[in-house]
């Protein structure tokens, strides 16, 4: 069924069509663009699977605020530790998610927070080591809309 | 919300490592969302949280829509002398809010 | 997140609304008191954990600036909360758990909103907070919190009866383009799932809530309204005296579960 919205952007109604996005389906990230970023961050290096362990449930209440942790194995000093991780989506209207910087009064690499997922997607975790190496995580999620919607 | 919930442990031992959580009241408006016209709400978020004992940075972190509202952060820092955590948030629309702990370290 | 494609839960809805018609055309048998769960019992571990802790409980960013408001001066008589009240942690415990309760004032009973507005106008001189206004969902927050833990109990006499009564037979109508009774989802069929979520029993256990759906703590007024827009029913306005009826069965109904405001929810 086409909403109103949907007809009006195919037919060219609204000015600058490509680059606006509704949340009903509009531009968004893909596997491609997730790649991009994750290119621009981690510039021509390799991104190695292994070290980084990405928790998010498999099955989760509301996309709106998805628990997610991210933990390096790294033994956290001054000349081996992680100094940043990345995360990033394929799905979400744009693919980064957040970039924490640490070091070695970190302690431990580890970082929790909550985010926001649009829909069943693979969410990517990468950190980037003091030698320059980059390791990544990444788990599929599943995402339910709310049954019943506040609004019509 | 204009407020934030911080939690440090009062006391550690030297050397511990301790787990801090900040969490802020902060609506993140994603600037994807639209009204039921159509019209777009502009985004605006916290894009940014720096994280600072005695005065040295120990965690810094870049926001995107893509966090939750009312954004929490969990991480960990050693426990290395007492004094003081910062916790300041920074965004769009000139957006700006500080809280502090203090952390007795034995 | 809020103007997601709709299509989609119209779609099941529908199909669960044709199931429902043939299954019964009486309605569902109360849950019995021993089986009753809160909704809590029906989310995911993460969910319960970000409830658990007070430092990652948004809710308690409401508390926060309740706590504040508590004492701050209001009004022409330039009173605050605290003034009467004292420590809320002493006077206001248990409040939020025995309401909604009799108001001889109005001749009917109130719920915990209209209680802190009906200070609010006569003994403050000050204006009436609207519903799911910042400064509203902070004092009912903070005022809620101070029964955490504690058995709800409405008190039901000759007075509040006929209140009671009107909420249960609201609990029952079939209402919206969907025809749907709450009972039947909420009697029936809680413990099952509509469009992938958990149908929960509908116990009104941690109100006022975080919801992640909204994304930003509200009131149970707002909840109900929800679900009635979920069934394609015109919601009652904020206040109408059939959402307070409603509301005092509903926790009559969960009379004896703890309280767990601020909960959150999906």
């Amino acid at each position: 069924m086409t909403s109103r919205r949907d007809f009006l952007v195919a037919t060219g109604s609204l000015a600058g069509g490509i680059g606006l996005v509704f949340a009903a389906g509009g531009a968004r990230a893909t596997p491609a663009s997730m790649q991009q970023a994750i290119g621009k961050v981690v510039g021509g290096s390799p991104v190695r699977r292994g070290k980084v362990k990405l928790d998010i449930p498999p099955l989760i209440d509301n996309g709106n605020a998805v628990p997610l942790s991210v933990a390096v194995e790294s033994p956290m000093t001054p000349a081996d530790h992680v100094r940043a991780i990345h995360v990033f989506t394929e799905k979400n209207p744009q693919p980064y998610v957040v970039s924490a910087f640490l070091g070695p009064r970190s302690g431990r690499a580890s970082i929790a927070t909550r985010v926001r997922l649009a829909d069943t997607q693979t969410v990517v975790a990468i950190a980037e080591l003091s030698d320059g190496s980059f390791w990544s995580d990444r788990k599929a999620v599943v995402v339910t809309l709310a049954a019943c919607l506040e609004e019509l | 919300m204009a407020r934030a919930i911080v939690n440090v442990p009062a006391t550690a031992r030297r050397g511990e490592i301790i787990e801090i959580k900040a969490m802020v009241g902060h609506a993140m408006e994603t600037g994807f969302r639209r009204t039921q016209l159509g019209k777009l709400i502009p985004r605006d978020i916290i894009s940014r949280f720096v994280c600072t004992y005695n005065d040295a940075e120990i965690l810094r972190a870049e926001l995107h829509p893509a966090i939750a509202a009312n954004p929490l952060l969990t991480f960990t820092t050693v426990a290395t002398a007492s004094g003081t955590l910062t916790f300041t948030w920074t965004g769009d629309n000139g957006y700006s809010m500080t809280a502090s702990a203090t952390v007795t370290v034995v | 997140m809020s103007a997601r494609c709709s299509e989609r839960p119209r779609h099941v809805l529908a199909a669960a609304c044709v199931f429902l018609h043939f299954a019964q055309a009486a309605t569902a048998a109360e849950i019995p008191l021993a089986e009753r769960r809160s909704g809590y019992d029906f989310m995911g571990r993460e969910t319960r954990a970000m409830q658990d802790d007070d430092s990652t409980n948004p809710g308690m960013l409401w508390v926060l600036d309740g706590e504040a408001l508590w004492s701050r001066k209001a009004g022409a008589t330039g009173q605050a909360c605290a003034d009467c009240h004292g420590d809320a942690r002493a006077s206001m415990k248990g409040v939020a758990a025995r309401h909604p309760a009799w108001d001889a004032a109005s001749g009917r009973p109130v719920n915990l909103e209209q209680r802190i507005n009906t200070c609010r106008s006569d003994r403050q001189k000050a204006p009436s907070l609207a519903y799911e206004s910042r400064d509203l969902l902070a004092l009912t927050a903070y005022v809620a919190r101070q029964s955490r833990g504690m058995s709800i109990e409405i008190a039901i006499d000759e007075r509040t009866r006929p209140f009671l009564e009107a909420g249960r037979d609201a609990f029952k109508r079939r209402q919206g383009q969907l025809n749907l009774a709450c009972t039947q989802c909420h009697d029936k069929f809680w413990g099952n799932k509509l469009a992938g979520n958990n149908i929960p029993q509908a116990h009104p256990t941690g109100y006022p809530i975080y919801r992640l759906e909204w994304q930003a703590l509200g009131s149970l007024q707002r909840r109900l309204r929800n679900c009635m827009v979920g069934i394609r029913a015109e919601p009652y306005s904020y206040a109408a005296p059939e959402l307070v009826d409603l509301e005092l069965y509903l926790m009559w109904r969960a009379r004896g579960m703890k309280f767990e405001a601020p909960a959150v929810r999906p």
